[in-house]
């Protein structure tokens, strides 16, 4: 197989574009299609203060990597979970990242500040893993990136992540889910901008793109992850995408141009509902923040 | 040839040389499933595996919260 762009020899192909790279050319479509996304969707300037969320694997890392080779202005925030080995580990691989880059990594460690691992908390809240994993690390990016004055919190959510999201969205109707569903969500009523760079590229091009350019990261999945609805997804889009390559980008794309402005509204009005937590100063629709109800059931002495 | 698989990590032993194509058909896993790494290098799947060579094939799906 040839590079589509020099006729070097290709070693990725990415079949949604019929195509295969070289490694510098293969290296030059990860950035251009981040600067694209950034650019398209108007994330964020080369003026402004970015802060890349980072767990250890593939997407965070090459993101990071990306847009400090795009030039822009990045930190890394990264969350310990305390789940065992794993979050040890993942820790390594941000840390040597940071340290070989003399970059700026933030640690947040939900143990030692709040007082509960994801395993104690989900438990206390009957919740599943990954939602209280999701719910802590959401608050903690929001309230991170606000504490540092960052302009914008960067995740590496790439375009099969967004895509098996987008599915079980559609296949609940959640409307207000949709609705925020957007490889931009902009600042206000206390949240810090959230984007998305990655959203062009697909998982296979990220984990490329940490190989061909010697980016260690965590391989192996979260020991918690196993047989969540996420993954079931992204299953089913597979096999959509192995027989009609440009599936994922196809119903992905297509939402955010034509279904996406349809829901807009229904978000836009879930904001308006929005007030500070009266412990955290988060916003909520509810009393109190799902974070803090998350820490007082998992720090409650039985 | 040694073929290192992930999650969870284990390793099987196969006779090449081989095409990525037949190694991906024989192990049944999915090509866009995988990076193919042949002794440290990524490779197409139009490549050809010696007997001699170390193989990982590194799985590129991960899930969890979003």
């Amino acid at each position: 197989m040839k590079c589509r762009v020099c006729r070097d020899p290709a070693v990725i192909e990415v079949r949604r574009h019929n195509a295969g790279f070289c490694h510098p050319c293969f290296v030059k479509h990860c950035r251009d299609q981040v600067k694209k996304a950034v650019d398209a969707y108007k994330m964020f300037s080369e003026n402004e203060r970015v802060l890349v969320a980072v767990s250890g694997g593939k997407d965070s890392l090459a993101l990071w990597d990306i847009l400090v080779k795009l030039g822009y202005r990045v930190d890394g925030l990264y969350i310990g979970l305390g789940i065992g080995d794993y979050s040890s580990e993942s820790a390594q691989y941000a840390r040597s990242f940071a340290k070989a880059r003399e970059a700026t990594l933030v640690e947040v460690d939900l143990p030692a500040t709040y007082g509960f691992d994801i395993a104690t908390g989900s438990k206390a809240a009957r919740r599943a893993p990954c939602s209280a994993c999701g719910l802590s690390k959401r608050h903690l990016f929001n309230s991170e990136a606000l504490r540092g004055g960052y302009d914008v919190l960067a995740t590496g959510h790439n375009l099969d992540d967004e895509a098996a999201v987008l599915l079980g969205n559609v296949l609940r109707w959640d409307l207000a889910y949709l609705g925020r569903q957007h490889p931009v969500l902009e600042a206000g009523g206390g949240f810090v901008r959230k984007v998305k760079p990655l959203v062009r590229l697909a998982e296979r091009e990220t984990a490329a793109y940490c190989v061909l350019e010697g980016i260690d990261y965590i391989v192996e999945e979260c020991p918690m992850s196993v047989g969540n609805r996420h993954l079931a997804y992204k299953g089913v889009l597979d096999d959509l995408e192995e027989s009609s390559p440009g599936s994922k980008a196809s119903f992905l794309f297509g939402y955010l141009e034509r279904g996406s402005p349809l829901v807009a509204g229904v978000s836009a009005a879930e904001r308006e509902a929005l007030h500070p937590c009266p412990t955290c100063a988060s916003p909520t629709v509810s009393e109190v923040c799902a974070f803090c109800k998350l820490v007082e059931k998992a720090t409650a002495k039985r | 040839m040694k073929v290192i698989m992930r999650n969870p990590r284990r390793e099987i032993e196969l006779r090449g040389p081989l095409s990525v194509t037949s190694l991906l058909a024989t192990t049944e896993v999915r090509r866009e499933a995988v990076l193919v790494i042949v002794d440290g290098t990524l490779v197409t799947a139009d490549a050809t595996v010696e007997d001699s060579a170390t193989v990982e094939l590194r799985p590129v799906i991960s899930g969890g919260s979003s």
